[in-house]
């Protein structure tokens, strides 16, 4: 049949960074077809490309044969394709139903057809399975319950192709069914469907075809018949370890164990998590992005609500902030470099020492002459790359605010350093450095963590990785078993039987 | 081999972009710290064409002594809004002050310097306890500020209603108003003593901003509260303590106020806070947060009273219009602060 879109050789880059490269696609009526890779492999950009929210760098669009480029998101739906996200994107003051007609509200004469868009959203909703009422306001509802709102907008018109990006992310399997009962309807009617999720087995459930990405390219496209899950998890991964990582350096078994967490949770993120690190250590942390692995960090520095047990070399901590984790010699580096990590529009100088500025006074006074001291030792240290040292934060580049980052927590002098996604966003020179500082810390003698949702982050780097599933530990691996294969099925709970059973 | 994970970075990191040294960031700094300096040199040089009586020096110390008290209380307002937060509490906290200010000296009776004294001590009393008041609620009841001190407001203005029983508040000791009264109309060697108030209240209160961790911590806090929270930056404190500074130059304003007219009525400190936030907005801090100008501030106190001052002294405008005119130049100043921002 004739597809309804086609992605012609599409291109992305941001800046001089390339995500996503020479991608052919076609979405066909009737059809359900997935894409998967791993975060990052460029799946979210495809999906903003076709649904109108971004535009390509390169190649074509072709709809019903014809070339076209959407100028926004609107222009697609009334192309007849939509983007149902992954973030819940609704109004919490309004109403289901005036959610799911938001912007293309029904009339009658000069006022807005309520009656109508009731009528049109229970039905959609009772499609979906969804047991709340359509003039039920947003802010009362669960997430998964405004999951299924998101969805059901989607629904409540005849769209010829709709983008599904990880629709089941927080749905509970018995909605998940639902939801799968839902798209088998859609195509039914005809409808093409393209399905982004994580989720291996259900990707075997309902797809027609799926296509694989890596790294911003295109790996395969094969009928969902000859893929087991499995296959598609060796697909997404499949690829080889350069020297980008520094070798690992040796971790005696008998070293103090200097970070122990013993069921620590985090109302509503984690539960029940206990690990420990020894001295000269790095350990691991992997799993989906919202599996809560920033979370329990978070609880350990004492910036979030924990409880259960968290010792730094063998003493209690009971941080109420992150001067009393610095103070027991603990350190995080934040994933969120510029909402957490960095005072953008400040000094260098004033970002480097915020942390540790009790180390930079003089009397009462900050004693600046230190403060310039330090900076030119870290722009040593670390290798950082500005014009000039009067910039602000916020004019550096992603990498060189990384390692201005890493100054500042350094500076603390811990013996446990967390960081985490050490080197998102950044070019692959930078992340070479950052990888073989990463390593000289755990040489030094420091506990190191490293949360990353990179594999071959995690496999190069650490001695051990715990992966966390759903907020708690789904498994540990080490030796044989640190590989991308072992880390994503636990991630993602394809395990072996679970395969089979699917 | 690549391994990227761009679609997760938020618009705006276009991946490593060449630093460069950005000449319209240079300027941009440039100018809101000078702005405040020019617009009072055109200012001075508009008030010496209006009318020959301008230029006189008896005519510009009296526009500095009038402009100390907000000058001193938008001082304050400097840490709270560098901080990211709001007092619009300061003027009813003013009248508050002053009233039982003048309570406590007339009850302990006698003119001597003590009784002035004990009511000095009372004054920064009360006045530190409101704005300790002001913070707590803000920080530990987690609280709009705006909310807070609007609350504030109202309390503070009702219970100086309250003291004076609807009418004033007055020194009844005529031999203590002649005692306490150098300190507003004397001067030291030609400079009037609120004139120097004011100049070191700023002076110490720059040093504080500019070259201590408080300081520092206070400029973290109101640029991105989350990064100086996971700075191990102490929040709750630091904030508040914005709010029990804005008191204390509150308490230090009263103290030259009080012997100027001797009374506190329930109009005392009427639209204080307006003319506060208009002088640190005026002087180039950012109402929302972030990198504070004391000396602007300063400079902005004595715009407004020189705005004020012109329309008296010419006959251009009518001098009841002098709110309206206080009221666009905030606005005036807002505009001109976000056209120098646009440049980033």
């Amino acid at each position: 049949m004739a597809p309804v879109l086609s992605a012609r050789d599409i291109a992305k880059a941001f800046g001089p960074i390339e995500v996503l490269t020479d991608i052919d696609l076609d979405l066909e009526p009737g059809r359900v077809h997935a894409v998967i890779g791993e975060n990052g492999a460029g799946k979210s950009t495809l999906m903003r490309i076709l649904s109108g929210h971004l535009a390509p760098t390169r190649g074509r669009l072709v709809l019903d044969g014809r070339d076209v480029s959407f100028t926004d998101p609107v222009a697609a739906e009334e192309a007849g394709i939509v983007l149902v996200h992954q973030e819940i994107l609704l109004a919490p003051d309004l109403s289901v139903a005036q959610n799911l007609f938001l912007g293309r509200e029904p009339r009658r004469g000069l006022f807005a057809d309520d009656a109508q868009m009731e009528r049109r959203a229970a039905q959609a909703l009772a499609e979906l399975g969804a047991d709340y009422p359509p003039d039920a306001p947003v802010r009362r509802l669960s997430i998964a319950e405004r999951q299924l709102a998101q969805i059901a907008r989607a629904l409540v018109e005849p769209y010829r192709l709709v983008i599904m990006d990880e629709p089941t992310a927080v749905l509970t399997p018995i909605e998940s069914e639902a939801l799968f009962a839902a798209i088998d309807r859609l195509r039914a009617s005809g409808t093409a469907i393209l399905y982004i999720s994580h989720r291996l087995p259900e990707v075997k459930r309902i797809a027609d075809t799926v296509t694989v990405l890596r790294d911003g390219r295109h790996v395969t496209t094969r009928p969902c018949a000859e893929l087991e899950p499995l296959d598609m998890a060796r697909l997404m991964v499949g690829r080889e370890l350069t020297q980008l990582f520094p070798e690992k350096a040796f971790c005696a078994p008998d070293a103090p164990v200097l970070l122990e967490a013993e069921r620590v949770s985090v109302p509503g993120f984690a539960e029940d998590v206990s690990f420990g690190v020894r001295a000269g250590e790095i350990l691991g942390f992997g799993g989906l992005i919202g599996a809560g692995r920033t979370e329990v960090f978070e609880g350990v520095m004492g910036l979030r609500k924990r409880s259960g047990t968290v010792r730094i070399g063998g003493r209690a901590l009971h941080a109420r902030g992150a001067g009393e984790a610095f103070q027991a010699g603990l350190a995080y580096l934040s994933e969120d470099r510029k909402g957490k990590g960095l005072l953008l529009n400040q000094s260098l100088a004033t970002n480097l020492t915020l942390a540790a500025l009790a180390r930079f006074t003089k009397g009462a006074f900050i004693d600046a002459p230190a403060e310039r001291r330090a900076l030119d030792r870290a722009f040593e240290e670390f290798d950082i790359r500005a014009g000039s040292r009067d910039l602000l934060a916020g004019e550096l580049s992603g990498g060189n605010q990384q390692k201005l980052l890493l100054a500042k927590m350094m500076l603390l002098e811990p013996n446990v350093v967390v960081i985490d996604e050490p080197t998102r966003g950044i070019d692959i020179g930078t992340k070479q450095q950052i990888y073989a500082f990463v390593a000289a810390l755990a040489a030094e003698g420091k506990a190191v963590v490293v949360i990353s949702s990179e594999m071959p982050e995690l496999i190069g780097l650490a001695h051990r990785v715990i992966v966390m599933r759903h907020g708690r530990i789904a498994g540990e691996v080490a030796g044989d078993r640190l590989n991308e294969q072992d880390i994503v099925t636990l991630a993602t709970g394809v395990g072996e039987g679970a395969a089979a059973a699917a | 081999m690549r391994m990227n994970e761009m679609t997760s970075v938020e618009p705006g990191t276009k991946g490593e972009a060449p630093e460069r040294t950005n000449p319209a960031r240079r300027a941009r700094i440039d100018m809101r710290a000078l702005s405040p300096f020019i617009a009072l040199a055109v200012l001075i040089a508009l008030g010496a064409l209006t009318s020959p009586v301008f230029l006189t020096l008896d005519n510009l110390t009296n526009v500095a002594t009038r402009a100390s008290f907000i000058a001193v209380i938008a001082v304050g307002a400097t840490f709270v809004i560098a901080a990211g937060g709001l007092d619009l509490s300061v003027g009813s906290m003013a009248a508050l002050t002053a009233g039982v200010m003048i309570l406590a000296m007339n009850a302990v009776g006698g003119a001597e310097w003590t009784t002035i004294a004990v009511g000095m001590a009372v004054a920064i009393g009360v006045a530190l306890a409101c704005g300790l008041f002001n913070g707590l609620v803000v920080t530990f009841g987690r609280i709009e500020p705006f909310i807070v001190t609007l609350g504030g407001m109202g309390i503070y203005r009702a219970l100086v209603v309250f003291l004076a029983a609807g009418g004033t508040i007055t020194m009844s000791d005529w031999d203590l108003r002649e005692t306490y009264r150098p300190i507003y109309f004397g001067d030291v060697l030609g400079v009037p003593i609120p004139v120097i108030v004011f100049l070191v209240v700023a002076a110490i209160a720059a040093v504080i901003l500019y070259k201590t961790p408080f300081g520092r911590h206070v400029v973290a806090i109101g640029s991105n509260e989350e990064v100086a929270r996971f700075s191990g930056v102490p929040i709750r404190r630091v904030r508040t303590l914005t709010y029990v500074i804005q008191g204390l130059c509150v308490g230090i304003a009263i103290l030259i106020y009080v012997p100027r007219l001797g009374s506190a009525t329930p109009t005392t400190g009427l639209l204080w806070e307006l003319q506060a936030i208009t002088a640190v907005v005026i002087g180039g801090t950012a109402l929302k947060g972030g990198t504070p100008f004391v000396w602007g501030t300063v400079v902005g106190a004595l715009i407004l009273e020189l705005v004020a001052n012109i329309m008296v002294l010419s006959d251009f405008v009518s001098e009841y219009l002098v709110g309206a005119v206080q009221g666009a130049i905030i606005i005036i100043a807002m505009l001109v602060q976000r056209s120098l921002q646009r440049g980033r």
